[in-house]
């Protein structure tokens, strides 16, 4: 592993995805187009697996404690949390269900068919 | 930029960690009992909520790069993709778009504000991404971050039993309805139990992401 290369390549795709995003007005985040940008690249043999595979499994291993900052901004929003609990749970609740049984169902099903 | 804020985050969240490690509970999960430590300290304490943010903001930075890096282990499980392509197309497609449908409904229904309704549509997918997603459809960030883990975590209590109670054996079927649910956190259980409907989990949680980045903020425009 050199050192830099993956660092390079993996924020070079950041800012490319960002720009892209700016450039054409998309509303999609520039990091989710930084994420394709990058996969056609190892697909397409530009970017080699090797080179920025360190790279990337340390950044996706230490995720989750780049949650926390963004999950504590919640303390401005406590009144507003408060006064819609009913709607923010039970969307969460109901929602989460829902998703759960149509994705199965429908995958079952389609599952079933090719048997 | 001072380094309390970094650090507080960076050790709070090794501690909890190391708590999880010896006690594997949803109860734990360390990323929910550290937003609500630090919250309160910065709540009960007194302390700036600015000063904090304007160190912890190097982190949350880093989502950007750790999204990029999605990439490679999406990758790496081409061949699986390649191997259940019409189950995981049409899984994410229709789970994917009910996720966002049923959230943003119930919480319309249920007489949730505007800014609620668009925080809670994208609570299926992946922190990182949701977090994007909320950011440019003129959601509440924050309350996407906790919103979504609240939701891993009810796939990681309860997604193999309620599986189990609609009868659903496919471990195809099994992963695809985990990671497109609840993304990581009930990845990380299902992995637990059946390692194929892990790793389909997995990939359901990266695509779906991709899926709801690209489709949310359009839908929302006509919702």
């Amino acid at each position: 592993m050199r050192p830099y290369r993956g660092l390079v390549i993996i924020f070079g795709f950041y800012a490319l995805g960002e720009f892209t995003s700016l450039a054409l007005d998309l509303p999609v985040p520039g990091s989710v187009l930084g994420m394709l940008f990058l996969l056609a690249a190892l697909l397409s043999g530009a970017v080699r697996l090797e080179w920025v595979e360190g790279e990337a499994e340390l950044l996706v291993r230490n995720m989750s404690v780049m949650f926390i900052p963004p999950g504590v901004g919640i303390v401005a929003y406590t009144a507003l949390i408060k006064s819609q609990a009913v709607p923010i749970v039970g969307a969460l609740v109901i929602s989460f269900l829902v998703t759960l049984l149509v994705t199965a169902k429908t995958v079952e099903i389609l599952r079933r068919g090719r048997k | 930029m001072n380094p309390y804020g970094i650090t507080l985050t960076l050790v709070v969240f090794y501690l909890f960690s190391e708590l999880h490690a010896r006690r594997k509970a949803f109860y734990t999960n360390p990323v929910l009992l550290s937003i609500a430590t630090i919250a309160g300290l910065l709540t009960l304490g007194g302390f700036s909520y600015e000063s904090y943010m304007e160190s912890a903001a190097f982190l949350k930075f880093l989502l950007g790069p750790a999204v990029v890096s999605l990439a490679v282990p999406v990758y790496k499980g081409r061949d699986t993709i390649k191997a259940y392509a019409r189950e995981i197309a049409l899984g994410i497609a229709v789970g994917g778009t009910a996720a966002i449908l049923s959230a943003f409904y119930i919480a319309e229904l249920l007489g949730g504000g505007r800014e609620v309704v668009l925080s809670i549509a994208p609570k299926s997918v992946t922190t990182a991404i949701a977090i994007g997603v909320s950011e440019e459809i003129g959601g509440i960030p924050a309350l996407t971050a906790v919103l979504v883990i609240l939701t891993g975590l009810l796939g990681n209590a309860f997604a193999p039993e309620l599986l189990n109670l609609f009868g659903v054996r496919d471990r195809i079927a099994r992963g695809l309805a985990t990671g497109v649910s609840s993304h990581g956190l009930g990845t990380a259980r299902i992995i637990t139990e059946d390692e194929l409907a892990g790793a389909v989990s997995g990939l359901a949680m990266a695509l779906n992401g991709v899926f709801t980045a690209l489709v949310l903020p359009y839908l929302i425009e006509v919702l």
